[in-house]
């Protein structure tokens, strides 16, 4: 009965970034892989399928018309508010990201298409502190909403995020409420919003706007859930299911509308949109 | 009740003067005059004692007076504030989560449906009250009484005291991020004044997941904040014991939040702390809550819903080059 054996899910631990190298090995089965071969296969490996975290950009090239992207609110920049130190004061945090990425916040939003259709298009980058929610990406994404209502264009959101950002304390929080409240709008007139989970999407973005789109889904073995693993672990002192917080585990409980493998997930967001597009 | 004679550290040297001038005052029921005016001199240094501690609090006293065992807990409020209670339990999907009470009340005659997490005092209730950590049936329970509550007109009172959204296995199984982000959503859809008061702890998501509203006020002493102290503290430094370093970080205060411009109003304390006296800390709240539902009444449907809105769309800090 081999159909009857789920496929035990990755672990969702902290992935490598993108290798270097010329060969590499695949996190989860270990099989090595030419590194030219994984990039032509939008770093899936062919022996498990397992999905290698990629950069925001490189889900942009997958699932937009080439050329079609129009960035909005560059300069949008982190401050201060609470002036917070931790091991590092946070503006020293904020300027090593922006070196690093070459970005200034974890969030690109703009206006694309996807198979000639126009979409208010925003997505997260992990790499940027940990893809957090502070003001700056509250207000991208609440003007990418706002974009999506004026011109009348799908909302399309690929989350990737640890959560609000404590540096910026309850602002970071207030931020699910800026989004959401938003999305209450949208909710109430016949524009699309496709919510697209990637890698991980946890805790305040997830309770809030990566939770509420009209369709949501997510690429397989991708880590989501609303409280931290070693929080839950702490809290109540239980062993955790094997596959929990996992995208499979989410869609067996009714929380997630589809899981799809990443060459999968053009076609699958373009025909969503033909048939919720007015 | 079960927190009898609790105090906290630095409410030490006012529980010692008080009880001293207690003692004495048993003692001179017979009338020494010379006793009398040592009690009078004794009183005015507690009163200028507390002011002293009472003035100057850190973040972390406060979060320790948010957290005190005698605090007020929303069943206390609802009893001193409101007439004809009436509790409705259950999300009609899952389970009544007692963490949460919802209900009918009448504000002197005004018909109103008050929503707030609860606490327990003793620890049999702790454990049925989940320490006001709430499970998602708790916030579908609480959207589906506060759409009834719009339905037919009834403003909505929120009492916010909870130390989180319960983090468990049950709670990512029955999609607690679902669950906050979906009432989120809808509470700026609800077509009746909704007035919210964080009369103890406001931790995170937990917080907000009944958090949206169109005032929103804080007891002086309460917190309110992206994480607990002590969450922030193992992220940040691995070393839970560094909450009060966390407290004062995160700037989770009253006046805090009122100059980050993310409240509208701080609700002075009896002197001590709400803990002093109930009765007076409800009928502060009591009093502010005729103001605001008065006020809010005013507002058409429209105009309140895009205030709502517009309150929240404002919230943040950035610069833009």
């Amino acid at each position: 009965m081999e159909w009857f054996k789920r496929k035990p899910a990755p672990p969702p631990t902290e992935r490598k970034e993108i290798p270097d190298g010329l060969w590499t090995k695949c996190n989860s089965c270990g099989e090595i892989i030419y590194v030219r071969e994984l990039e032509k296969d939008l770093w899936v490996c062919r022996t498990c399928s397992f999905h290698f975290r990629i950069r925001s950009t490189d889900y942009m090239d997958i699932l937009l018309d080439a050329d079609s992207f129009t960035e909005y609110d560059v300069g949008l920049l982190s401050l201060d508010p609470l002036q917070f130190k931790d091991s590092k004061k946070y503006p020293d945090r904020i300027a090593e990201a922006r070196k690093k990425t070459g970005r200034n916040d974890a969030v690109i939003a703009g206006i694309g298409a996807i198979d000639g259709r126009q979409v208010s298009f925003a997505i997260m980058d992990f790499s940027f502190v940990g893809g957090s929610m502070g003001s700056v990406v509250g207000e991208k994404i609440a003007r990418a909403i706002e974009r999506s209502l004026d011109r009348q264009v799908p909302l399309i959101i690929v989350s990737c995020s640890g959560g609000a950002r404590m540096q910026e304390g309850i602002l970071s929080l207030l931020q699910m409420a800026k989004t959401s409240g938003l999305l209450a709008r949208l909710s109430e007139t016949k524009i699309p919003y496709i919510s697209v989970l990637t890698n991980p999407t946890t805790a305040g973005v997830m309770a809030s706007y990566a939770s509420l789109g009209d369709v949501i889904i997510a690429e397989p073995g991708a880590l989501l859930g609303f409280a931290g693993r070693r929080v839950i672990e702490q809290t109540i002192g239980q062993k955790l299911p094997e596959n929990f917080q996992t995208s499979e585990f989410f869609k067996d409980h009714g929380f997630l509308d589809k899981i799809v493998h990443r060459h999968e997930l053009r076609k699958t967001v373009a025909l969503l949109l033909d048939y919720l597009s007015q | 009740m079960a927190a009898g004679g609790f105090y906290l550290e630095f409410e030490k040297p006012i529980i010692e003067l008080e009880k001293k001038i207690r003692e004495m005052k048993e003692f001179s029921s017979g009338g020494g005059v010379e006793l009398n005016s040592e009690i009078i001199s004794l009183e005015r240094k507690l009163e200028k004692l507390q002011s002293e501690i009472f003035s100057k609090l850190s973040r972390w006293q406060r979060v320790q007076l948010a957290r005190h065992p005698k605090r007020p807990y929303t069943l206390d409020y609802i009893q001193l504030i409101f007439s004809d209670f009436l509790e409705i339990h259950g999300d009609r999907g899952y389970a009544d989560d007692k963490a949460v009470i919802c209900g009918f009340g009448k504000l002197e005659g005004e018909k109103v449906l008050i929503v707030g997490q609860q606490k327990g005092r003793d620890t049999k209730q702790k454990l049925e009250r989940n320490f006001g950590m709430m499970h998602p049936e708790g916030y579908r329970k609480a959207l589906r009484l506060m759409r009834t509550a719009a339905r037919f007109g009834r403003p909505i009172v929120i009492f916010i005291d909870t130390p989180g959204a319960f983090p468990g296995v049950e709670a990512e199984e029955r999609g607690q991020a679902e669950a906050i982000a979906r009432n989120i959503l809808e509470m700026f859809k609800l077509q009746v004044p909704i007035v919210i008061i964080i009369i103890g702890e406001g931790a995170s998501g937990g917080a907000l997941g009944i958090g949206i509203g169109d005032k929103v006020m804080m007891l002086e002493n309460s917190w309110y904040s992206v994480i607990s102290p002590e969450g922030c503290a193992a992220i940040l430094w691995r070393d839970n014991a560094k909450a009060p370093d966390a407290a004062e970080a995160l700037k989770l205060s009253a006046p805090d939040l009122m100059q980050l411009k993310v409240i509208d109003k701080i609700l002075p304390e009896p002197t001590g702390g709400a803990h002093r006296n109930h009765q007076l800390a409800a009928q502060i709240i009591k009093g502010e809550l005729l103001v605001s539902l008065e006020e809010l009444k005013q507002l058409s449907t429209e105009e309140l819903l895009r205030r709502r809105l517009e309150k929240f769309r404002a919230i943040g800090i950035y610069d833009e080059i």
